[in-house]
């Protein structure tokens, strides 16, 4: 043997037994926001430290859901990690289409993930999905505004408050809203905003025996609140508003207050905001029933059971969502640009602490509860949603009847008898009656 | 006879012929100026049009982030493939369609024409399944095959109109000369229908690289085309309009070019036999 290949034999010896695993190729599927791109631009140094190299999937939400779903329920293999959300991680845990993340090095320190966001990606205490980053949703609003209208934001607003704020705030004339929410169909958009408000006023998807819940007084409450109150103070086609055409108004000066998720808060207070120097931030309103409307999400990694680089994609995971990473964002990028909400330390993070919108983003994400979400005991875990394999099926029908309700097709009554006819054939359909 | 027409009813025929094509241009129009905006400027009300300080930012940032020289690459294999692929099968089936039909032929094409109409989602478990047992998932190979077949009614089709137009005498005396079957249609039916295979072959080239479910689904990172490209810049969180603007305008421009330097072939190819 020459030395060149002894030298070689030797390096690659001792690379396997420094990492356990032979450098590979991980091929990851991920959606496109600003956090996952900046991901994606630090990798060389995951390669630098492990070997291994990294080949991004990069999708949009709806397209990326369809496509990992497709190659999980298939085996397909195509991905050695995939990004999936609080609400398929159970519901493919309990499957065993996921590989378990029970076995984390010491060094990563799984117990410093927020308890709310380890409880919501895992299945019967088994962590399936290491979140990268976590949000709720809070109200952010214009504090020049709230002042001119002779109003005091408080740090946690009921509804009754919101609503006589946003009168205050409208004035039509300067195209001025005083209040922007999303009422765009779909379960992941207009559907997540009403269901999380429903919490609050005291409505639940289903009792204990699944059966559906929109004949209540406390659903009419939820609908007939928020279309009223959008009636009289929202922007103008607000059915068909969803995430980015609310942030697309309120960066333009358009809307008193917006209540949507937590990493918005980034962008209004961002280079492309017009009121960046105003913006104020506050709690999810309540309704004084003991549940607030905010909203629980994460964007979180998992490996797919079957895969043949498990021990490499485990290294991924643990770098990514790591406290490392955490650092390497800040030292690259600043600290409000490191992914919020994912670990508690963050929080302990003297400067971290001075990020304007950090105290309330933690303070959202602890109040909301996925395993006791509602005011009345209801079967399933989820905040926003109910993580049972019908859900988004049922709910992007269901937002539809709602948002036809808020264009003025039909009455708040036809759009909730609607949902929940369709709504009950469709959990008797699935079995669960 | 011609109909005569007076200048001013041709004026206004040219009039509401170039309102009609701005009026079809303008989202294409509208992306690539927007692809020049900043992202405040792209979501902007009123809208800004033509004056703003136009930057080349969007283009720094998708070429910097994605590899788009391996999207176009795929994009060519793959639409090149597929009708190329599709041409070589479809012009014997065409032939034996236009020159030698049966009482069934009709019935043939009907229905193989009606596998369009069958929505492409009702089959995308089964194709998937097919994909991994044959280990074409994220294959190129995979993909020319499959949009070949989505596309060879079409392609079929088109090239039985065409080859209905060719007079079947010609054929009958290069068979009486001893032409044989191959013969017949290498060198004496396809020369002859070189216009009508050219514009099917673009019009399906097009076709083929705008296709947006297959190649989304059945690829990830190898094999994906301009199609998953452009949707890696789309995002329901997070305003990023100018990017997808400045990825979308790279991704249709080299069909753009080539649908502008060849639209005579391609208007001839769809309007032949139309006029009789």
């Amino acid at each position: 043997m020459s030395l060149r290949n002894a030298l070689g034999a030797a390096t690659a010896l001792s690379l396997i037994a420094a990492g356990g695993v032979f450098a590979e190729t991980l091929t990851i599927a991920t959606v496109n926001n600003g956090d996952m791109i900046r991901m994606q631009g630090l990798t060389a140094d995951f390669t630098e430290k492990t070997g291994h190299e990294v080949e991004w999937v990069t999708l949009e939400e709806n397209v990326l859901r369809q496509r990992v779903t497709t190659d999980i329920t298939t085996k397909g293999g195509s991905f050695d990690i995939m990004t999936i959300g609080m609400y398929e991680t159970p519901i493919w845990g309990k499957n065993g289409w996921l590989v378990p993340l029970d076995d984390l090095s010491a060094e990563y320190d799984a117990a410093d993930i927020l308890p709310a966001m380890a409880g919501g990606l895992s299945y019967e205490g088994t962590l399936f999905a290491a979140p990268f980053y976590g949000e709720s949703s809070m109200v952010m609003y214009r504090t020049d505004l709230m002042q001119a209208a002779g109003m005091e934001m408080p740090k946690a607003p009921t509804w009754e408050f919101i609503r006589d704020a946003a009168a205050a705030m409208t004035d039509r004339e300067k195209e001025i809203n005083g209040i922007c929410l999303r009422g765009k169909a779909g379960w992941g958009e207009g559907g997540a905003f009403i269901t999380a408000m429903s919490n609050s006023f005291g409505a639940r998807w289903f009792d204990m025996e699944w059966n559906a819940q929109f004949d209540t007084e406390a659903w009419a409450n939820t609908l007939n609140f928020y279309k009223d109150m959008m009636d009289a103070s929202g922007p103008s086609g607000y059915a068909t508003n969803g995430f980015n055409e609310n942030l697309s108004l309120f960066n333009q000066g358009k809307c008193g207050m917006w209540i949507d998720a937590t990493v918005a808060a980034s962008f209004v207070t961002g280079k492309d905001s017009t009121v960046a120097d105003h913006v104020g931030f506050a709690l999810a309103p309540d309704n004084g029933l003991g549940k607030r409307s905010n909203w629980l999400w994460a964007w979180a990694l998992a490996i797919p059971a079957g895969t043949q680089k498990e021990a490499a994609a485990k290294q991924f995971i643990e770098w990514a969502t790591g406290t490392g990473y955490i650092e390497l964002v800040a030292a690259n990028e600043g600290w409000a640009n490191v992914p919020p909400g994912a670990r508690t330390s963050l929080y302990e993070n003297p400067d971290y602490q001075k990020v304007p919108f950090a105290q309330m983003t933690l303070d959202s994400i602890l109040s909301a509860d996925p395993n006791n979400s509602t005011v009345e005991e209801s079967p399933y875990v989820g905040v926003q949603f109910a993580a049972i394999p019908e859900f988004a099926g049922i709910a992007t029908d269901v937002s539809q009847e709602f948002s036809a309700a808020y264009a003025g097709q039909q009455t708040v009554e036809e759009a909730l008898a609607k949902a929940q006819a369709l709504t009950n054939d469709a959990m008797e359909a699935a079995g669960y009656k | 006879m011609a109909r005569s027409v007076t200048p001013q009813r041709k004026a206004l025929n040219t009039a509401a012929a170039w309102a009609i094509g701005l009026l079809i241009f303008f989202p294409i129009l509208w992306t690539i100026i927007t692809s020049f905006k900043t992202e405040a400027q792209a979501i902007s009300d009123p809208p800004v049009f033509l004056f703003f300080d136009w930057t080349l930012e969007n283009y720094g940032a998708v070429m910097e982030r994605s590899n788009y020289g391996r999207f176009l690459w795929n994009s060519i294999i793959i639409a090149g493939g597929s009708t190329l692929l599709g041409v070589i099968i479809a012009v014997p089936a065409a032939w034996s369609m236009a020159f030698v039909p049966s009482n069934r032929t009709k019935d043939i094409l009907l229905w193989m024409l009606s596998t369009k109409m069958l929505p492409a989602v009702g089959v995308l478990y089964p194709m998937y399944l097919i994909f991994i047992k044959f280990g074409l998932l994220d294959s190129r190979t995979g993909l020319v095959i499959v949009l070949m077949l989505i596309n060879l009614p079409i392609i079929v089709w088109m090239l039985y109109t065409y080859f209905r137009e060719i007079p079947g005498e010609i054929l009958e005396a290069a068979r009486m000369d001893g032409a044989t079957l191959k013969s017949e249609i290498i060198y004496i039916l396809t020369p002859m229908a070189i216009p009508g295979i050219a514009s099917t072959m673009l019009l399906n080239f097009i076709l083929a690289w705008n296709e947006a479910f297959w190649t989304l689904n059945l690829t990830a990172a190898k094999a994906a085309p301009l199609t998953a490209f452009i949707a890696s810049y789309s995002s329901p969180e997070g305003l990023f309009y100018a990017k997808l603007s400045a990825a979308s305008t790279i991704a249709i421009a080299p069909i753009l070019i080539l649908g502008w330097f060849s639209q005579k072939q391609l208007v001839r190819g769809l309007t032949f036999g139309a006029v009789k």
